[in-house]
């Protein structure tokens, strides 16, 4: 088996896929860095104050006078109530919530790729590995080794798990070198709340606890990397029955932005939360933002998302061993 | 004696929907034969091919190579086989020599002294650590064989192996694999739809229409049985008659006119014309290419 995901390594290695996705990475950061310090500076001008106490205020000044507004929907309404609150609770706690560095921007960072970006690496990588084979007429090679199909296809999916392990490392560091030259490498320390529950009458804040940010990280980052595991399952499923590397990427891309789109707006369409696409956000229950349908939590995301990539896994072993292949 | 048997088919079906493609094949390879598989595009070599290496699971019937059943013992019986199936594929961003490596480490016990064996056996030994992307196709093929001699297999399979080489290269391959088949003792099954081919190359050929064996014989029984005299006779006409009389008589647009070979017949009828007064210019014993074989077996199923 070591033989067999060393080979699939090699192939991996061969066609410069990993590079590509750190440059992509590396590019991506350096835009977001900028874009970020941007925005620190354009409000330090806004209120001609650095103190992030007076931002904080004029925040919630701001949130409340959009309250107030007659023509927002009622779903909106609730969600800026709840980040009232939170934003309340940091001052009246005496809590930065974004305490500037490094680490605080990896945050960020995870939190917004989680849902789009991080699974759109890991396709990369999964939608061609075993459609390749199939388009280079390869697989008839490797099929036709002493070798049973399923170990094969499981020395390639050892590989998938080692990528995507990699992809978000990468990403992780990346954005923590990088981003550290503007913001600083400091921070790790810093407070940040955690465990708010939505609930009917709105936000609970009876769990809520105090983590230090790099214990957050750590969980921000098994939260993405079980993310990440199960688009790359799926995206590897599609790999196996679509002969076609791009139109599986295609099928893929299409479920993950459909997920973004209809996270805006399925909040009355019950059932929809059984789609993996509108449970990726994992990290936004660790925010306590509102979900996008009600009665969804964190526990439920996960189990949701478990059952897909169980599925998927299924699905891409059974038709693997018993196809003809032609 | 008979040689050992590699590998046996048994009763080979396959269906695909309602539509049975491969009706029932049976057929041996013994050590160190070449044996041709011929057929028109679309007769179900292929097919066939794809079966015999696990790509495809027969619908029914036994394979087994090397004495080991594939379905049962699908790692055993792949150990005994090499094979290329249609075009050697090999990864194309990787070199020569990682291409080996990558299908040694799926066998047990091929290390690098291997590798380097059959580099020098397929003749590149000097190319080896370049790109596969670089190769000519010719050079392809001989890496595709490298692969598929890696694991010391007892059957080589190898789908339309001259398919896109040029005259030299065919001939080339040709050698090759005669070289493997003698010298090494290797079964080597190989298909075409080349009649000339196949005649070049094997001992013994199976003929395949439609999903069904017609035929398994060695190229020579089959060819001699069907052995023709030609016969230039003047005068032309009453030499004819005469020969109608004794056998079956084939005429050409030529003139000329062909009958059966038949040891004792033929010098009778040579008798009987001279004694009909008709002057016998010519008696050639013509050998059938394939061609004519294959559309007299198949009732003149085109093959192209």
């Amino acid at each position: 088996m070591t033989k067999l995901v060393q080979n699939e390594m090699l192939k991996l290695i061969a066609k410069k896929r990993l590079i590509v996705i750190g440059i992509i990475i590396g590019v991506l950061v350096i835009l977001f860095t900028y874009a970020q310090y941007k925005e620190t500076e354009t409000q330090r001008k806004k209120l001609g104050t650095s103190d992030w106490r007076t931002i904080l205020q004029q925040q919630i000044v701001d949130t409340t006078n959009r309250l107030s507004s007659s023509r927002i929907s009622d779903e909106w309404k609730k969600q800026l109530q709840i980040s009232l609150q939170q934003k309340q609770y940091y001052l009246d706690h005496d809590i930065n919530p974004a305490e500037p560095g490094a680490p605080t921007f990896i945050r960020i960072f995870l939190e917004n790729s989680i849902d789009l970006f991080i699974p759109l690496m890991v396709m990369v990588i999964a939608s061609d590995l075993v459609s390749s084979e199939h388009s280079m007429g390869t697989v008839k090679l490797l099929l036709t080794r002493p070798v049973k199909r399923w170990k094969i296809l499981l020395s390639k999916y050892i590989t998938l798990c080692l990528a995507v392990s990699l992809i978000i490392a990468i990403a992780g560091i990346l954005s923590y070198l990088i981003s550290g030259t503007v913001f600083g490498y400091k921070g790790w320390g810093a407070p940040i709340l955690t465990g708010f529950n939505i609930t009917d009458e709105g936000l609970s804040t009876s769990d809520v606890r105090l983590l230090s940010l790099w214990e957050f990280l750590l969980m921000d980052l098994g939260l993405v990397w079980f993310v990440a595991i199960v688009v790359g399952t799926l995206s590897f499923m599609l790999s196996v029955l679509i002969r076609s590397t791009a139109a599986g990427m295609g099928v893929m891309l299409a479920a993950l932005i459909s997920g973004a789109i209809l996270s805006n707006m399925v909040s009355s369409w019950e059932s929809a939360k059984y789609f993996f696409m509108v449970n990726l956000r994992l990290t936004d229950y660790m925010k306590g933002s509102a979900p996008p349908i009600e009665g969804m939590n964190l526990s439920f995301s996960m189990m949701v998302l478990l059952v897909w990539w169980a599925a998927a896994l299924i699905v891409s072993f059974v038709v693997f061993t018993k196809r003809d292949v032609y | 004696m008979k040689k050992n048997i590699t590998l046996s088919v048994k009763d080979l079906k396959k269906k695909i929907g309602r539509k049975e493609i491969i009706k029932g094949l049976s057929f041996d390879l013994r050590e160190g034969e070449v044996f041709g598989f011929l057929g028109p595009n679309g007769a179900g070599k292929t097919t066939t091919i794809r079966m015999l290496v696990g790509l495809i699971k027969p619908t029914s019937g036994t394979i087994h190579i090397g004495g080991y059943n594939i379905e049962a013992q699908f790692s055993e019986a792949m150990k005994n086989l090499g094979c290329i199936v249609e075009n050697p594929e090999l990864y194309p961003f990787l070199s020569g020599y990682n291409n080996l490596l990558h299908f040694a480490r799926m066998l047990e016990g091929i290390g690098e002294e291997r590798i380097h064996e059959v580099t020098k056996l397929a003749g590149l030994t000097e190319r080896i650590h370049d790109k596969v992307k670089t190769y000519s196709l010719g050079m392809r093929q001989r890496l595709g064989i490298a692969q598929a001699l890696l694991g010391n297999p007892k059957v080589l399979i190898l789908d339309e192996p001259t398919n896109g080489l040029d005259p030299a290269g065919i001939r080339e391959m040709r050698e090759f694999i005669r070289f493997l088949a003698e010298k090494e003792g290797l079964s080597v099954l190989v298909s075409s739809h080349l009649l000339s081919e196949i005649q070049q190359l094997c001992d013994r050929v199976a003929i395949i229409s439609k999903g069904r064996i017609i035929t398994t014989d060695t190229v020579e029984n089959l060819l001699s049985n069907r052995e023709r005299v030609q016969w230039v006779m003047n005068p032309s006409e009453k030499g004819k008659q005469v020969l109608r009389e004794l056998t079956k008589v084939e005429e050409r647009e030529d003139g000329t006119v062909l009958t059966e070979f038949d040891e004792q017949g033929t010098p009778l009828w040579n008798k009987r014309l001279v004694e009909a007064g008709v002057s016998v210019l010519e008696m050639n014993r013509k050998m059938p290419v394939l061609e004519d074989l294959f559309l007299e077996l198949t009732g003149g199923e085109t093959i192209d």
